[in-house]
Order: C-alpha cells, then structure tokens, then sequence
C-alpha cells in the first residue's frame, strides 16, 4: 500500500456544499488545494452572476485560508464563452432547450479543470456535488445518486466517462444537506448565507429570456402559433421562450386550454394543441454516454429522467449504435423536451444518458388520452 | 519540502537588526512625538534622528524628508502635491511620465487627468522600457507641471537614466520626480547626483517592514499636502509618525545603502548564471528589459504561448515562490501595460515570469529552480 499522501484539487465555488468537501478531504488526510474557476458573465455584469463574482471568490480565498490549503483561480472565460454559452445559444436557434450544465461538467469541470489538476501533479478533482461512487468487482466507476434524493446532482454527472470518473471524488454525496449546513459549522468555516440557486450561472440572477434577447436577439423571432393541421393561433415572441408542455402565457384566447406540443425551428412555428394531444411515449437519444464505457448488449428496464427537476418514469431503453439510444416509456409524458438530458437510472446507480432529440417532423399525433 | 522565496522584488523579510531597532518604540518609548511632555519627546528624537540618519545617505537635508506609509503614498504626494501646486502657481497642466511607471504613479496620473483637467502625455521608451533625454526634451513644455520617470523598473528591471532625465528637468524648471522604490535596495541613491526633485522609497522593498515609506522633496519645490490634519512632516503629511516602523526603515536604508557599493551576496553573478541557464534550456524564451542596465537581482522573462497565470501556479506547487507582469489573484490575466508598452505581443505578453533574487537566496536554490523550470513551463505551455 502507497504511503504517498494523495494531492486533490478541490474545485470552490465560495458556496458552502464546496467548501464542506474541501474540509471533509483536509479531514482525511489529503494534500489538498483549493481552485476557483473564472467563468464567464455578461460585461458588466460580473458583479451580479449566481457564481463566481468577486464576492464569492473572496469567500473561498477565505475558506481555504481558514483550512490552511493553497487557493488559486483558473481563468476559463474563453473557452466557457466558446463551449458553453455559445452552445446554450445555439441550442436555442434550433428550437431546443438546452442544458448547459452537463455540457460545462464534461468540458470545464471534469475537462479543462481535471487537466489543470493533473497538471498540477494530482491525484483527484473533487467536487461539493451531491452524488457517490462506487467501484463494481471489474473495477468499473459506478456514479450513483446523492443519499440526499432532494439534493441529488448525478442529472448534471451522468455525462462523464470512466476515465473522468476515475479521478473524481464526491466528499459530500453520502451526506444529506442539513448534514452538510452542521458540518460546516463544525468546521468553522466562514460560508455565505444566502441559499443555493438552481439558476444557470451565467445569467447574472436574471431570466434566460432577456439573457438570450440581449446576446442572441436571433432566437427571439416572432412567429405563427398554429394548430398541428396548420391552423394560424396567433403571434409567439420567439420559439425560444416558450417550453414544451407551457400552458400559460401563450396570448391566444381560446376555448379550450392550449398547450405547447412542439417547435418547428425552420418554419419558426410554435406548435400547439389540446391537452389530448399533449403527450409522447418515447424518444430517441443521441450523443449517449454510457457510464460503464459501452452500451448493454440489449434493451434495459430503467428510470428515466427527462429533466434535472422531473420525476423519474419508468421506461425500456434500448442501444442503437454506440451512441443513439431510444426510450420507450410505459406511460406518456407531457414535457419530453429536446435538448434536455435523458438520464437512466437503475435504482441508484446512473446506467448514462443522452441528448433528446427533436421528433421527426411528420410524426403523427398520438391517440391517447 | 520548504518552499524557495524568489520574488525579493514583491518584498523582502524585515533583517533581525532592524526589527532589534523597532522594539523599544512599541513600550518603551511609545510616545506621541508630536507632544509636550517627555515621553513625546523621545519619541520625538527618535523619529528626527532616523530623518537625519536617511537625509545623510541620500546627500540632502533633514527638512527635506517626508515620511509616510509607503511607496505608493510617497508615490501619490509627489504626483498630486507637485501637480496641485503648480497649477495654482504658474498655470502648469502638462504631466510627463513614461509609460511603464508603477501603477502608484501612473493610475495617480490617469485620475488627475480625468478628475482634474490635467493633460497628461506617455513619454516614448525603447525595447528596453528606457527613456532617451533627447525625447523627454523635445516634449517638455512651459505649462509642463512635472516629470515622473521610474529609476529602476519593477517589472522588467531596467535602470533609466535619471541623472540625464532631471538635468533636463532642471534646465528647463521643472520638477522632477522619480519613483526610487525598487532601486533603494541596490542602488546609491544621491538626490544631488540624480538630478532629482523628488524621489519616492518604500521599505518593505529594502529589508524593512511594511508600512513605511519617505519622500525626498527638494527645497524649493512647489508642492501642497493631500492628507492634511495636524501639522507633522513640515505640514505635508498629517498623521501621527509611525515611530517603530520610522526607526526601522531608517536602520534597513543604512544597511541597503552601505551594502550596495558592491554586490556582498554576489547576486548579480547568480542572477546571470540563472538568465543564462533560462535562455539556453528554454525555446521561444526572451529576457525582458536592459541585458546589462539593470538591477542585480532581477531576471524577467516572457514565454511565448505560456499561461503565465498556470506557470506560477505550478512553479508554488513545486515549492518556487515566483511572480509576474501578466498574472492576477482573480484569475484574470491581462498582459501588463510595462510588457505592452515596450511593444510584447499579447502571446508573448501573457507568459511572462519574474525571479528575484536576494539575501537568503542560495546557489543550491537557484539550481533547484533551473532543474524544475523548463518542465513546467512545458507544461503550462498551450498546445
């Protein structure tokens, strides 16, 4: 056994759930050293981002100072502006609704950082979010959910592949948040005591539609609101800004509540209908990263989850090629949203995920109630 | 594995024998020097004795030395002061700096220009961050209110000619002052050989504390106070006197000047056998800043296509403690003004490394960087 003491570099954000980690790996007996990543915001608007403001990294320069480790900060801007924003806006040209965050986990957290951190000579990147690992008897990763269900963040892991994995550590996964909130006090450690928000980092506290009106006036089009048999509704402000499922807010007096069924990004069309016609029972999956390294041999029973906040449904999910999978659900949904991550869960361990994609453009309406 | 210090020109340990000076001023003779009574008195002598004992080194009077908390401060009070008061007292407008000033003095300049009407101009500099007389001449003028020209560059290392720089200052009647903080610990300074009018020192740079620094205004020269009160330092800089760290500063200048006749440590010998090694075993490496005209302990490079920011993560990691004209805590590098000034392309910019060398410093340190470096600026090097 190695008595070499294990460096890990801990990645801050100034919130409490890193700053826990950090202390449970100095606790353990790690080298460990603290870095911020410098993401990018709006010019002028750096002050106000959800994440790293300059606030923030001062909390985790004191964090880390109060834990005695070293802390550094990591600029990121350029290529978070390239990979990540640019997707997000990109995704909503083409009348997606994309999730930014597993993008950022599989490129910045887990793809720019890791590489610093090994070249910084370290064994691990551990991270403040709530989700476990295990190794299974062939020594695959497994990624598992958070003991804290409510908490869980393995939605925003699923996309990591063995070798990131392999050098991934998830202090705080075992522990339910108020846990967490009493370690912490434990540790003495100085955290801000404003609670955690679920908004993407980027949009300086406000709503992705001014955010994308302001940096991407291109997706705020106006456009027809039609029926499915082309019947003209009335005007959208742009397909960006309406959701799959969105009953409210779509300024068209009508009989019976209308729903958003769908977008047509070529034609610039926001698709709805009635609450008959809302619902799917599949889907297809592409850019599908499997945690274990490659696809099972067949069709597997999972849990699907068909966004962060959703509630899992049951469902068959079946390889197509190395990286298409399509779902077939037992019951329909109402919101299975292109662009969203399909993540499949076998109880507690994530079996992968992929990027729902757009249903063909004929597909005909289904016959369900 | 204890970590090497090579950034002397960031700042320097306090020298036992100074702190050995400081102590009676905290209990002992603690008092307010600015009182009646006796126990202000001694504090008194102690603060005018330390004047006399710098006055001395730097060949000018007692009266002329103004102490204050630091370079930047001195830096400020010289920039302003002289600025205030020329224009109240011949309608000068026109400050002259180079543009690889500190940004004590060049930041100090911007918010005259643009809070206060001042019309402020860069002089041009070489490849080396020198400033040539000749052009200083040509854009002196009338309503100039006063010239700043740095002595030893921070960044780069470079050594101007300020005695040069201020007998054209003082043909022509204007003030000249000189930005002395990083030269103090390497470098004679004789205000009447310099040609200068006012020059700025800090102490933390020359094995003093933190906290401390002085003034030299020449007699005569127009200036009024920017922090006013009670009337200490001849009415140009309120505030009761810091008399342990006054007493120091005086103590570490006496042993810096005495010291830089020669090169005791034998830095200057070191520091080129590490620029040598740095440029032999390093590609796409440069020394910036005068090869021969500059300070004895200061090697600065620029690597291109190097993130400096990741390269001085790096070098602490391994143990080196290092610093840089393109690096920010924030994590927010941007290429220095000095490293564009003297006209570095932003990739070279970006990558630049500053090693100082200084008293501790030891032949088996330096060895110890060179044997790491080349990897690690390999490393932080972008594919």
């Amino acid at each position: 056994m190695s008595t070499h003491t294990q460096r890990v570099v801990v990645a801050m954000s100034g919130g409490v759930d890193s700053s826990v980690a950090a202390a449970l790996l100095v606790e353990q007996g790690y080298e460990v050293i603290g870095i911020m990543l410098r993401l990018w915001s709006e010019p002028g608007l750096e002050a106000f981002n959800r994440c790293c403001t300059p606030e923030s990294m001062a909390l985790a320069r004191r964090v880390a100072a109060h834990l005695g480790i070293p802390f550094y900060a990591l600029d990121v801007r350029g290529v978070f502006r390239e990979t990540i924003v640019q997707f997000f806006i990109d995704g909503y040209a083409q009348g997606i609704t994309p999730n930014p965050c597993g993008q950022c986990n599989r490129h910045i957290r887990f793809g720019s950082l890791l590489q610093y951190a090994l070249s910084l000579e370290a064994d691990f990147l551990a991270t403040g979010h709530y989700a476990r690992l295990r190794q299974d008897q062939q020594g695959r990763y497994q990624l598992l959910r958070a003991t804290d269900r409510s908490k869980d963040q393995s939605y925003v892991l699923s996309v990591l592949n063995q070798a990131q994995l392999a050098r991934a550590l998830f202090p705080i996964g075992e522990f339910p948040k108020s846990e967490v909130r009493a370690l912490a006090a434990r540790f003495g450690l100085p955290v801000a005591q404003r609670s955690d928000s679920q908004d993407l980092c980027f949009l300086a506290g406000g709503d992705y539609r001014d955010f994308l009106r302001r940096n991407a006036p291109h997706t705020a089009v106006p456009g027809p609101i039609q029926t499915r048999s082309g019947k003209v509704l009335g005007e959208h402000q742009g397909l960006a800004f309406y959701t799959i499922g969105q009953r409210k807010g779509l300024g068209i007096a009508a009989t019976q509540p209308l729903y958003v069924l769908d977008k047509d990004p070529h034609t610039n069309t926001l698709i709805v209908g009635s609450r008959d016609e809302l619902g799917r029972d599949e889907l297809l999956a592409s850019g599908v990263n499997w945690i274990a390294g490659q696809p099972p041999p067949g069709p597997v029973r999972a849990q699907v989850k068909i966004r962060y906040r959703a509630r899992e449904a049951w469902g068959t999910v079946t390889p197509l090629g190395p990286d298409k999978a399509h779902v077939q659900f037992d019951a329909p949904l109402r919101d299975i949203t292109p662009g969203q991550l399909a993540v499949f869960y076998d109880g507690e361990v994530v079996l992968g995920s992929g990027t729902i994609m757009m249903p063909p453009r004929n597909e005909a309406p289904l016959d369900k109630a | 594995m204890e970590k090497i210090y090579l950034d002397y020109a960031a700042t320097t340990p306090v020298d036992e024998r100074v702190l050995e000076a400081m102590l009676p001023f905290f209990g002992q003779t603690f008092g307010n020097p600015s009182s009646v009574h006796t126990f202000g008195q001694r504090a008194e002598a102690a603060v005018e004795t330390a004047r006399e004992r710098m006055a001395a080194l730097l060949n000018c009077q007692s009266k002329e030395l103004i102490f204050t908390s630091c370079g930047s401060e001195s830096d400020n009070l010289a920039l302003r002061g002289v600025a205030f008061a020329r224009r109240e007292k011949n309608g000068a407008n026109h400050i002259l700096i180079s543009p690889v000033e500190h940004h004590a003095v060049s930041v100090t300049a911007e918010q005259l220009a643009r809070l206060h009407g001042f019309e402020l101009e860069f002089l041009p500099v070489d490849e080396h961050g020198m400033v040539d007389p000749d052009d200083l001449a040509a854009r002196i003028r009338e309503d100039t209110a006063l010239v700043s020209v740095i002595f030893a560059n921070n960044e780069i290392g470079t050594i101007n000619a300020i005695a040069a720089l201020g007998a054209v200052c003082q043909a022509r009647g204007v003030p000249f002052h000189s930005d002395a903080v990083q030269a103090a610990a390497h470098l004679r300074l004789d205000v009447q050989a310099l040609n200068v009018d006012l020059l700025s020192l800090g102490a933390h740079k020359f094995y003093g504390p933190k906290g401390v620094g002085a003034l030299y205004v020449r007699s005569g020269t127009p200036i009024v106070p920017i922090q006013t009160g009670g009337g200490q330092e001849f009415g140009l800089r309120a505030g009761t006197s810091n008399v342990p760290y006054i007493v120091g500063m005086a103590q570490a200048f006496e042993l810096a000047q005495r010291d830089s006749n020669g090169d005791p440590a034998g830095l200057a010998a070191l520091r080129d056998h590490l620029i040598g090694c740095v440029l032999e075993t390093i590609p796409d490496a440069r020394l910036t800043g005068h090869p021969s005209r500059r300070l004895s302990n200061h090697a600065s490079f620029v690597f291109k296509g190097v993130d400096g920011n990741a390269l001085l993560t790096m070098l602490d990691v391994a143990g080196f403690a290092c610093s840089s004209g393109s690096a920010c805590k924030t994590g927010l590098p941007e290429p220095s003004e000095v490293l564009t000034a003297i006209g570095l392309p932003r990739e070279w910019a970006l990558g630049s490394l500053r090693v100082t060398l200084g008293r501790q410093t030891t032949a088996g340190e330096v060895e110890a960087f060179l044997n790491r470096l080349p990897e690690l600026v390999s490393r932080a090097r972008k594919a």
